[in-house]
């Protein structure tokens, strides 16, 4: 545990002349639950494309398993493999909530892990859902499927951005609690963008905030919240605008 | 009857390779010159399709710029080559336009949670006319249409040369020029039936999506 899975040095990314991410500095550890906060239009989104390798950055290196990605230098399939992301608004394709699941098994031709399928619907509770048209499905169940679909491909890392926001508290305590166990029991490292500092303080073993695309105090959870360095890491912890 | 078919599904198949592609390009990349292309695609949706006939004559004719090469793979005037060069001509941009807005209708979103779950960019593609396919159908529809009830442009270019190059169309328009309406109405009968069998084949393509 602990060891950097990712290590970002120097990245930069612009929207033609508007740069909304400036990272002199970050490591995300092997098995660790990191949260990002921040106010919206930090870059917080930014930053998981960039982690998911959909986008490159404009400048600096993204070192992935010991692997350099940059600006030039693009990450093999495998390696874009290896990460996935839940994101906050789900967009299912228009089958049933097994093919979603199954879909990111077929692009890999892993027809062998099918029936791992079963596994994690149930995990998610959608057991009984698993033959209904996944467009059907109520906001809360599809961002379940949309965890199953990234669940059954056991990555090394999973990006979460907002994946409770507007849902209700019974669908987040069960995402909450998913999430705790794919952390300590598989050991997926996960990287969660989040508002919510009260989940970020339920779920994570070290926190990050983000303001206007930089990094202004990264801690362990409990001293993030209790001793914050910065002033406005304090003032985001007490709930006050750090714009 | 086997000739409109033969010549209508071959154009139809030309038009379906080069048509889903090409909407599919323009659905989904911004290049530059892309609104030219798009508002040249525009313009080929609704081409009179006796002008197409005309210019692909003049291209094909002995004294054209094509039909003067003497190239073995330009196909001569009044042959049903010429033909399904002229109606592929006419369906592919109905093909194209209609994939296009198809594509473009599918959540933008989409395309980057694909990716995340691990496709490769033809597999993103895929996924997103997957997603499209039931205005990709309709695409394809559009083409038959377009084809099958298309009468100036194989009139022109085919001739209506009899067991040679004509077909229901041009067959129906010679049998009422000389008065006889029933055989008229029969070739009539029988075009509306294929038409309505090759879209009931293409209905069950489009399968459950056309109920979700």
């Amino acid at each position: 545990m602990n060891a950097p899975l990712f290590r970002l040095q120097g990245v930069t990314r612009r929207y033609g002349s508007r740069q909304v991410l400036a990272i002199d500095h970050l490591e995300i550890r092997q098995n660790e639950i990191l949260a990002l906060v921040g106010p919206s239009g930090a870059g917080k989104s930014t930053l998981l494309r960039l982690l998911n390798f959909l986008e490159p950055p404009t400048q600096g290196t993204i070192c992935f398993r010991g692997v350099e990605i940059g600006p030039e230098r693009r990450p093999s399939l495998d390696l874009r493999r290896r990460v996935t992301t839940v994101f906050q608004r789900p967009v299912l394709l228009r089958r049933t909530v097994y093919k979603n699941v199954y879909y990111g098994l077929q692009l890999r031709g892993w027809r062998d892990r099918e029936e791992h399928i079963g596994e994690v619907l149930e995990q998610v509770g959608l057991t009984d859902l698993a033959q209904a048209q996944a467009r059907t499905l109520s906001g809360g169940e599809a961002q379940r499927v949309a965890l199953a679909r990234a669940m059954v491909l056991q990555p090394d890392v999973l990006l979460m951005d907002e994946p409770t926001a507007n849902l209700d508290p019974y669908n987040v305590g069960l995402i909450e609690r998913i999430v705790t166990r794919l952390n300590r029991e598989v050991g997926i490292t996960l990287v969660l963008v989040t508002h919510n500092i009260f989940q970020a303080r339920r779920l994570a073993h070290r926190v990050a905030l983000l303001l206007e695309g930089r990094i202004v105090e990264v801690a362990d959870a409990h001293d993030f919240f209790e001793h914050p360095q910065d002033p406005r890491t304090a003032a985001f912890v007490r709930g006050e605008m750090v714009y | 009857m086997w000739l409109s078919l033969q010549v209508s599904g071959v154009a139809l198949l030309l038009s379906t390779v080069i048509g889903i592609p090409l909407g599919a390009l323009l659905g989904l990349t911004r290049f530059v010159g892309r609104r030219l292309v798009i508002a040249v695609m525009y313009t080929g949706m609704g081409f009179p399709p006796v002008v197409v006939g005309l210019f692909v004559y003049l291209m094909l004719s002995r004294s054209g710029p094509l039909g003067s090469l003497g190239l073995e793979a330009i196909p001569d005037l009044f042959t049903p080559a010429a033909m399904i060069l002229a109606q592929t001509i006419i369906a592919f941009p109905l093909v194209a336009g209609f994939t296009m807005a198809a594509v473009m209708g599918v959540d933008p979103d989409l395309r980057l949670q694909v990716l995340s779950l691990g496709a490769t960019p033809w597999q993103t593609i895929m996924a997103i006319l997957s997603e499209a396919r039931t205005g990709v159908i309709v695409s394809v529809v559009a083409g038959f249409g377009g084809v099958i009830s298309e009468v100036g442009a194989v009139m022109l270019v085919g001739g209506n040369i009899e067991h040679s190059t004509r077909v229901l169309t041009t067959a129906i328009v010679l049998e009422t020029r000389k008065g006889n309406f029933d055989l008229a109405i029969a070739l009539g009968i029988i075009l509306l039936s294929l038409s309505f069998a090759a879209n009931l084949a293409m209905l069950r393509l489009q399968g459950s999506s056309l109920n979700q």
